[in-house]
């Protein structure tokens, strides 16, 4: 058995190199095939994952806690009556650490000159600044310096819109849990940005306590946000959060609070194995074709190694070993030009002069490739089974020829 | 004891539209470590006979019997299994595997069988230089001569010693000088391993080493003769 697999590598390896121009052009057409499934791969992951990065930002958190009607409706009469404290307490049982307390109600907000409609934040910038959430980017003035901070952190775009500036003094407007109007001056103290626009123009944020102050709410927040180690693998910290509330609150991970990202993630893994098969089954044309060919040309002493006593399953190995070697030195350059590929654009690609129409999507104007092992790992699996199966056909019309008729062929 | 044994062989292969009858009933029974050569003019039948005692090819109706086994009935795996271990080939074209050296041609063989390495290794270096080709070794075959080739061709074929050795015009390429020195080694094959021969042939020289003589016409067996070999 082993002299069997020795003698067919050993066939396979040397004919493969028996035409070595036609072999370097087929691993030359692999090895791009390759690097083209992993290199957009990673270019597509990058995208995908800094939207859903950001989009978990502009939640923010991983998990979140609300009052069970607060997402039907999110005003000031579904808050939950927890102070962090209490959250601190329930928390340190289960090591989390990264979470963040905070009231959330639509708003307008007016300068002298423009009003426009936003989302209100009442945050702890310190609990914020553990969870990286937007709004800690500042490029003007400063940030919040604690829950009952007077001022305000509006973005960029926002301060142009209400044509205000660093210093200046807004006014926020909402409604108290009585329905009446509920409304504060505040000073403007700093200006973020955001790799969305449309987060600039929405989000403002205030001290927790100053706005549950102006809102008459007490120590209620509209939502506790919870942060994991990995977006990708909220399981365990979900189950965690909520086994501690049970039905006193709704507890929801970052793929149901947006479903939309959720199933962004989905429909780039299918994406990713589509992309893959399409890729290869262009490539699997010249694989097939080269393989015909060699079998076409090797007919006679393919006949004259069945007429020896060679069995037809070890012709068969043979020209799939054949095939399979092929596959993996065009693979193994491929994963090399890949690597070669995607670290030095580590630091990012510049894409701004298309970054206008990305962000209709909520991809940011730096594009970060991002290679991950499964995608690379999936690349090689999907090319070395569909290789295998791709050579079958010419491997079995190869076994089954008859030993006299091949050897006799012209 | 019978080392061959065919049973009202016939074969009919279709030229254009034309019926050509390549073995018409033929008989024939062939003897453990006899040396027979097959004679007979282009398309009289001796290739197709050779074909069917190795297995190579099928007979549309009666029986081939190799070493006690019938093999007319054997599945395509059986018959590489009964190639393999009980027949040697020398083919008339070398038909030897290009990307093989010499050494590894004749060793060929041995290791589907599954000889060890240092067997093989052993085996090959002394059958290629029984066949004077010492030096030759790592030689492919593109690098020799017809006649060599052919000698490497043969040292394959009688390496593992087999009971029966098939040879289709094994000189048609070889200088005189060559073939008289294959031949010899093949009677002395013959004479101390005992092994059978069955060669066809044109070619007088070959025939007189033969220590029976069946000539074939239009697939027929018209005449077997006892000789003194040379």
């Amino acid at each position: 058995m082993m002299n069997s697999i020795k003698i067919v590598t050993i066939l396979a390896h040397r004919n493969l190199w028996r035409n070595h121009r036609r072999t370097i052009v087929m691993v030359a057409a692999i090895s791009i095939g390759v690097w083209a499934m992993i290199f957009m791969t990673a270019l597509m992951r990058g995208m995908v994952n800094d939207m859903i990065r950001d989009g978990i930002r502009s939640l923010p958190g991983h998990v979140q806690v609300h009052d069970p009607d607060f997402r039907n409706d999110p005003s000031v009469n579904n808050l939950l009556a927890l102070n962090d404290s209490e959250i601190s307490s329930a928390f340190a049982k289960t090591k989390i650490t990264s979470w963040a307390s905070r009231v959330k109600v639509p708003a307008v907000i007016s300068s002298e000159r423009e009003s426009r409609g936003v989302t209100l934040f009442g945050v702890n910038p310190a609990q914020e600044k553990s969870l990286n959430a937007i709004g800690n980017d500042i490029v003007e003035g400063h940030g919040l310096e604690g829950t009952d901070d007077p001022g305000v952190v509006i973005g960029r775009k926002m301060a142009e819109k209400l044509e205000t500036r660093v210093g200046k003094r807004v006014v926020l407007m909402s409604q108290d849990p009585e329905n009446e109007i509920a409304d504060r001056g505040y000073r403007v103290v700093g200006l973020f940005k955001a790799q969305l626009a449309a987060h600039e123009e929405s989000m403002v944020f205030a001290g927790k306590s100053t706005v549950q102050a102006m809102l008459r709410i007490d120590d209620q927040v509209s939502e506790v946000a919870v942060m994991g180690e990995d977006y990708r693998s909220v399981d365990d910290i979900y189950k965690k959060v909520d086994s501690m509330f049970g039905d006193q609150a709704e507890v929801l991970p970052w793929q149901e609070l947006d479903s939309y990202l959720g199933s962004m993630l989905k429909v780039m893994d299918g994406f990713v194995l589509v992309w893959m098969i399409v890729i290869f089954l262009a490539l699997s044309f010249g694989l097939v074709n080269t393989l015909v060919m060699a079998v076409f040309e090797r007919v006679r002493e393919i006949g004259l190694m069945l007429a020896l006593g060679m069995r037809p399953s070890s012709i068969l190995g043979q020209i799939i070993v054949e095939s399979i070697l092929l596959l993996a030195i065009g693979l193994l350059i491929g994963n090399v030009l890949a690597l070669a590929s995607v670290v030095p654009l580590r630091d990012g690609i510049d894409i701004s002069a298309v970054a206008e129409g990305m962000e209709m999507f909520g991809a940011s104007s730096m594009l970060y490739p991002e290679m991950e092992w499964r995608d690379v790992l999936m690349a090689n699996v999907v090319v070395l089974t569909l290789g295998f199966l791709a050579s079958l056909s010419p491997a079995w019309r190869a076994s089954r020829y008859d030993p006299i008729e091949a050897i006799t062929k012209v | 004891m019978t080392a061959v044994r065919c049973v009202d062989l016939c074969k009919t292969y279709l030229q254009g539209n034309q019926e050509i009858k390549a073995l018409d009933h033929v008989d024939i029974e062939i003897d453990t470590g006899d040396f027979v050569c097959l004679s007979a003019p282009s398309g009289g039948g001796k290739t197709t006979l050779l074909n069917a005692i190795g297995g190579l090819d099928k007979p549309d109706s009666g029986e081939v019997w190799v070493a006690g086994q019938r093999i007319d009935t054997l599945s395509k795996g059986d018959l590489a299994q009964l190639r393999l271990k009980q027949i040697g080939f020398v083919f008339q074209a070398y038909n030897l595997i290009p990307v093989l050296s010499a050494r590894e041609n004749v060793e060929f063989v041995m290791q589907v069988q599954g000889v060890s390495a240092d067997t093989r290794r052993e085996q090959s270096l002394a059958i290629l230089a029984e066949v004077g080709l010492s030096g030759l070794e790592d030689q492919r075959p593109a690098e020799m001569s017809g006649g060599q080739q052919q000698r490497v061709a043969v040292a394959r074929a009688i390496v593992s010693r087999p009971a029966l050795v098939l040879a289709d015009e094994p000189t048609a390429n070889l200088d005189s000088k060559t073939s008289d020195g294959l031949m010899g080694l093949f009677v002395e094959l013959n004479k101390h391993h005992n092994t059978t021969f069955v060669i066809a042939t044109h070619d007088q020289r070959v025939m007189g080493y033969a220590k029976r003589l069946v000539r074939m016409l239009d697939g027929r067996i018209v005449d077997d003769i006892q000789q003194n070999a040379a």
